[in-house]
């Protein structure tokens, strides 16, 4: 199992042929309290870079896209009730959707841990 | 500090704490007594009321007194200085909302014959007339009530052209560049097509290069909004528009920043093909809650037979309007709105393009980038410019200035509250970290806007000064302080409920 980074501050956690995604801890804290978050039902196609899901903060509504192409096969359904998870526990609980992967070659241009923090130091 | 003020009744001097009307119900209270009446012979055939109707019970001077104070609690432009960039909050002159409320204007119904509107349809016309010649455009659709309505109004014009084309079905892509108004992918979306975002450039325009890149055949059209949002001109708008052209597709111009340009510059001869006017901005009349917004749109040529229905044409007994799809209106793609659009508006518009003259509405919007360009020039060592060089109607900082003083932009727009002042745009346009977007338009003094500056100065050096404690409790000297925003977005209470258990969405 291995944790990869988008540059558009998504996380992607492998687990055989199953992808679980999510926003970054660095994203949450840009967006501020999260009040509300749209996500995919399972069966959903998904191309990468299409819009997979909507998080709505105090600030703004933001799209989260899928980081690979592949089927959805499941929305985190806690973050219907609880959509604060994604500010308290971003990398982990507040996981947004798993998905399958069609090709694992879409994985290899993301970054891993030590490359997606240079990505965050670069932004400051 | 609040605190230490409290008073027995809630009351702050002449801030007074007002309950909702609700809560002042006292049953069997009336404004009016009428005696008791017998009513033997009930005509209501089973209709009468069942139970309570649910209204407050009050008298009279409670209902005024009730409106009144909360009328106080407002802020607006007629209170004091409001610089919500992207907004336009300039003043509504006075001359313009007396000319609206002439009885020969107000006591219209819109199903009158048009044998006894001719006044009301000469002044529709003549306000389209001046707006064609102001933006240099051959045809207006007066009709959309808004902004936003009229971007619908103006994509629905090009999906009608391109269908009548044959290319409905190839064109399905709209570029909309990150510097847009946030309505403009919504609208584009709305009218079914898919949303392509074209990035900014390190000098916050469109990059030309991407936007190439991303141009093909199957694109309608681009929305761009000029000024942009970061009330920046577009420099490349004529490459844009020729490339636009060459694709065969049609170039769709948000005109809500027209207050800039007004004047000096004609879209016409940017290669626009349809652009929408927020009269309810540029030509002053009242809007944010002060009465309904209008946006007309100009259009190209290619465009024009494609406009909503109802639109003013001359005909052989004086104006008529042309209703039906059919004679002229037979390409039209059909209604956007009931009846003609905003009378009311369009009143005010020409009043105020009439009393400025071609001079004035010059004078207009070169003061309006003046003062914004005070405001940068004042600003730009206290505050973090997002972009070199001059701007246009607004200016836009980010919060590189705020850094570790461990103050937000939030936190310093609250403080602005306490200062008197309306705050400045939060958080828009995306395209910075944490914006400040001010505008000031051309209708407030030097006074005015050195007092703003040295309320600004002063809030900075005191964040820099180490004091955040002052402004994350901010603002102490409103009628309520610092309201719970994520706990209202998460469990918003939408309506009273007797006994206090309010109804949760």
């Amino acid at each position: 199992m291995s944790t990869k980074y988008t540059k558009e501050h998504e996380w992607i956690v492998v687990d055989g042929d199953i992808a679980t995604v999510g926003i970054t801890n660095y994203a949450q804290e840009q967006l501020g309290d999260v009040v509300f978050v749209e996500v995919p039902d399972a069966g959903k196609q998904l191309s990468q870079g299409d819009e997979a899901a909507v998080v709505e903060s105090v600030k703004a509504a933001s799209e989260i896209y899928a980081p690979i192409t592949g089927e959805v096969t499941a929305g985190n359904p806690a973050l219907e009730d609880a959509p604060a998870t994604i500010n308290s526990d971003a990398e982990s609980a507040g996981w947004i959707f798993k998905m399958t992967i069609s090709d694992a070659s879409e994985l290899d241009d993301m970054m891993d841990a030590a490359d997606y923090k240079t990505h965050v130091a670069g932004l400051e | 500090m609040a605190d230490t003020q409290s008073t027995i009744t809630g009351n702050r001097g002449l801030q007074l704490e007002e309950p909702l009307i609700f809560e002042q119900d006292s049953p069997g209270r009336v404004g009016v007594d009428f005696p008791d009446t017998d009513l033997s012979d009930n005509r209501l055939g089973g209709l009468e009321r069942q139970g309570p109707v649910g209204l407050p019970n009050l008298s009279e001077p409670q209902t005024v007194r009730h409106y009144t104070r909360i009328s106080q609690k407002n802020y607006g432009i007629d209170s004091g200085f409001y610089p919500l960039g992207s907004c336009t909050m300039k003043h509504n002159p006075r001359v313009n909302e007396k000319l609206a409320r002439l009885p020969g204007f107000a006591s219209l119904h819109p199903m009158q014959p048009t044998s006894t509107t001719q006044g009301a349809l000469e002044l529709m016309d003549t306000c389209a007339h001046w707006l064609k010649v102001i933006c240099n455009m051959p045809a207006i659709a007066m009709s959309p009530a808004a902004g936003a309505q009229g971007e619908l109004c103006g994509m629905m014009a090009i999906k009608a052209a391109l269908e009548d084309r044959g290319e409905g079905a190839q064109r399905t892509r709209v570029l909309v560049p990150e510097s847009a108004h946030g309505t403009n992918p919504a609208t584009a979306a709305a009218c079914g097509y898919s949303v392509d975002s074209i990035p900014a450039n390190d000098r916050g325009r469109v990059d030309l290069d991407a936007f190439l890149s991303k141009l093909d055949e199957d694109v309608a059209g681009i929305m761009l909004t000029n000024p942009n949002t970061c009330g920046l001109f577009e420099n490349d708008i004529i490459k844009i528009a020729d490339a636009v052209h060459d694709a065969g597709a049609f170039f769709y111009c948000d005109g809500a920043n027209l207050n800039a340009i007004m004047g000096r510059i004609r879209p016409g001869d940017l290669g626009i093909d349809c652009m929408h006017i927020n009269l309810h901005k540029t030509f002053s009349t009242p809007h944010g809650g002060g009465g309904p917004g209008a946006g007309p749109v100009v259009l190209s040529e290619p465009l024009a037979a494609f406009a909503p229905l109802p639109f003013v044409v001359h005909g052989e007994n004086g104006f008529d309007l042309v209703e039906h799809k059919s004679g002229a209106g037979k390409k039209s793609y059909g209604r956007i709105k009931g009846f003609h659009g905003q009378m009311g508006m369009f009143i005010r518009a020409l009043g105020y393009m009439m009393s400025h003259g071609s001079d004035g509405l010059r004078q207009a919007s070169s003061d309006a980038v003046l003062n914004a360009n005070y405001l940068l020039a004042e600003l730009k060592d206290t505050l973090s410019p997002s972009f070199d060089g001059p701007c246009m109607h607004e200016c836009l900082f980010d919060d590189h200035f705020l850094k570790d003083t461990d103050v937000s932009t939030l936190d310093f727009a609250k403080a602005m509250i306490d200062e008197g002042f309306h705050p400045m745009t939060m958080y828009f346009p995306l395209v910075v970290h944490g914006a400040l977007l001010m505008e000031p338009t051309e209708s407030e003094s030097r006074e005015t806007l050195d007092q703003y500056i040295h309320a600004v100065k002063g809030l900075t050096a005191r964040a820099k000064s180490g004091d955040a404690k002052y402004f994350h409790d901010a603002p102490q000297l409103t009628p309520r302080r610092r309201l719970d925003e994520t706990g209202a977005a998460r469990n918003p209470i939408l309506r009273w409920a007797p006994g206090g258990d309010e109804e949760k969405s």
